[in-house]
């Protein structure tokens, strides 16, 4: 997860359009794959991308028009479930010659996108692909999934905020529970601790963390507490004890904070 | 049978799509009272048909629409936050993880094995997109349903009394529930599969013959 984080703050330090570019080349070597690519597509096939394919693929892709007929791009249009490559319909004579060409160009004979959808039709998917066998490319789509779900969506905000004209969605703030969530948890109770003090179970405590981690892009719970601090969202440690009036559960919150030192 | 579906891929299949709509009608209009639209055709359908949801469909034997419910991710615009933010004290819940499921109706002469077969396609939903949750609306009637399969959902919060009450609660991803859920709807695992398979794609092997 180290590189990750790494990964994050380049995505968040990212100035220009162009800087996605290098953001793909970090993927594609931290995770071992052929190649990483970011294709944004409105619907009337306006597009743009950033990756690892070789130029010449790009360009070819362009001349002949492939975004027609490339059924990850048809098959992906207007869902929002992760696709892989295999489950499309390939069984057009243009698709399969499209496959063909493909695979010449190094792109690889698996590969797995994660669609995004925006306004209006449009489009963005990151996909991952590589050469291998059916068997190790299910191994690495399970393995990765989650990760590259959450990637996809921080990498297109990002894109869609450096790329003039196109509004990403604002970034939103954290609602009462997701900011007491991240408090508690920023204090150092557990998760079950934390569910006690709202008085929530457990999974419902989760999907507050999920919503949260989100809102921050964030990967993981660290990273969004973390972040919320940095942003001023949430304040833990010895200023929130000392505030006047007492935060809500405080005494419990006491009363758990010495058992769990303990 | 089971069938995920796209909207913009229901019209494929035009009896389950119409029993769908019709049965919709049945339920939140006719007997539930809820403020929907239901056009000329007797369909009932809001804007969130147009975002082109996935639809979860259980088809009768006959074709007709057996149960249903409709899936949009929270990341986008989402029925929950638009209409039900005061349910949820201004919560406004959005995660790649979390799809919102709304729409949850059973056709009049469905059993509750069917009920129980949403649940399942509900449930592979979640293990095969790595969701967390299902955020969902929903009557009292559906409610006791859930409870009965033994799929009962974490309420977050309620308006209206007796039949007139509606909620938004949460179902969270337990892979331990399947085999139960499974149980209640009398399927096996392996046909669940088969028909998630089907809906999302061809199956591998058939694509190793293919090529």
């Amino acid at each position: 997860m180290l590189e990750l984080d790494q990964f994050l703050q380049a995505l968040e330090q990212a100035d220009a359009l162009e800087q996605i570019h290098d953001l793909t080349v970090g993927l594609r070597d931290q995770f071992q794959i052929d190649h990483v690519v970011y294709h944004w597509v409105s619907a009337d096939g306006e597009q743009y991308g950033f990756g690892t394919y070789d130029p010449a693929w790009a360009q070819r892709y362009s001349e002949k028009e492939y975004l027609r007929i490339d059924p990850v791009i048809v098959g992906c249009f207007q869902r929002f479930d992760p696709v892989d490559w295999k489950k499309l319909d390939w069984s057009s004579k243009a698709a399969q010659a499209f496959r063909k060409d493909a695979i010449a160009h190094g792109v690889g004979n698996q590969g797995f996108s994660i669609p995004i959808r925006g306004p209006n039709g449009q489009l963005a998917l990151l996909t991952a692909s590589h050469t291998t066998d059916d068997e190790s490319w299910a191994e690495f789509m399970e393995a990765h999934q989650r990760e590259w779900i959450l990637i996809a969506h921080y990498l297109n905000q990002k894109a869609l905020q450096l790329e003039k004209g196109r509004t990403p969605e604002p970034v939103r703030a954290l609602s009462p529970r997701e900011t007491d969530a991240l408090t508690y948890l920023g204090m150092g109770y557990s998760r079950g601790q934390v569910a006690d003090l709202l008085n929530i179970s457990e999974h419902t405590l989760r999907a507050y963390i999920e919503s949260a981690r989100f809102k921050l892009g964030a990967l993981n719970t660290t990273h969004a507490v973390a972040r919320a601090i940095t942003e001023g969202l949430i304040v833990v440690g010895g200023a929130a004890r000392a505030a006047a009036g007492g935060w809500p559960g405080r005494e419990e919150g006491d009363k758990i904070a010495k058992s769990a030192a303990g | 049978m089971l069938r995920y579906i796209y909207a913009n891929e229901l019209s494929q299949f035009p009896v389950l799509q119409a029993s769908m709509h019709r049965d919709r009608a049945v339920q939140f209009s006719e007997r539930l009272k809820w403020a929907v639209t239901v056009d000329e055709m007797g369909w009932e359908r809001d804007e969130y048909d147009d975002m082109n949801p996935l639809y979860v469909i259980w088809a009768n034997p006959d074709g007709t629409h057996g149960g249903s419910m409709r899936f949009l991710p929270t990341t986008e615009r989402t029925m929950v936050n638009d209409h039900f933010a005061e349910l949820l004290n201004g919560e406004d819940i959005r995660s790649p993880f979390i799809w919102e499921c709304t729409r949850f109706c059973l056709g009049q002469k469905s059993t509750p094995r069917v009920a129980a077969a949403m649940m399942l396609a509900g449930g592979e939903l979640m293990r095969a997109f790595s969701l967390t949750h299902l955020l969902g609306v929903f009557d009292p009637r559906m409610v006791r349903i859930y409870s009965m399969i033994g799929a009962s959902p974490e309420i977050l919060g309620s308006a209206g009394e007796g039949r007139d009450k509606i909620s938004v609660g949460l179902w969270p991803f337990r892979a331990e529930d399947r085999v139960k859920v499974l149980r209640r709807a009398g399927l096996s695992s392996e046909i669940s599969e088969h028909w998630f398979n089907r809906s999302f794609g061809r199956s591998v092997q058939e694509l190793q013959k293919a090529a």
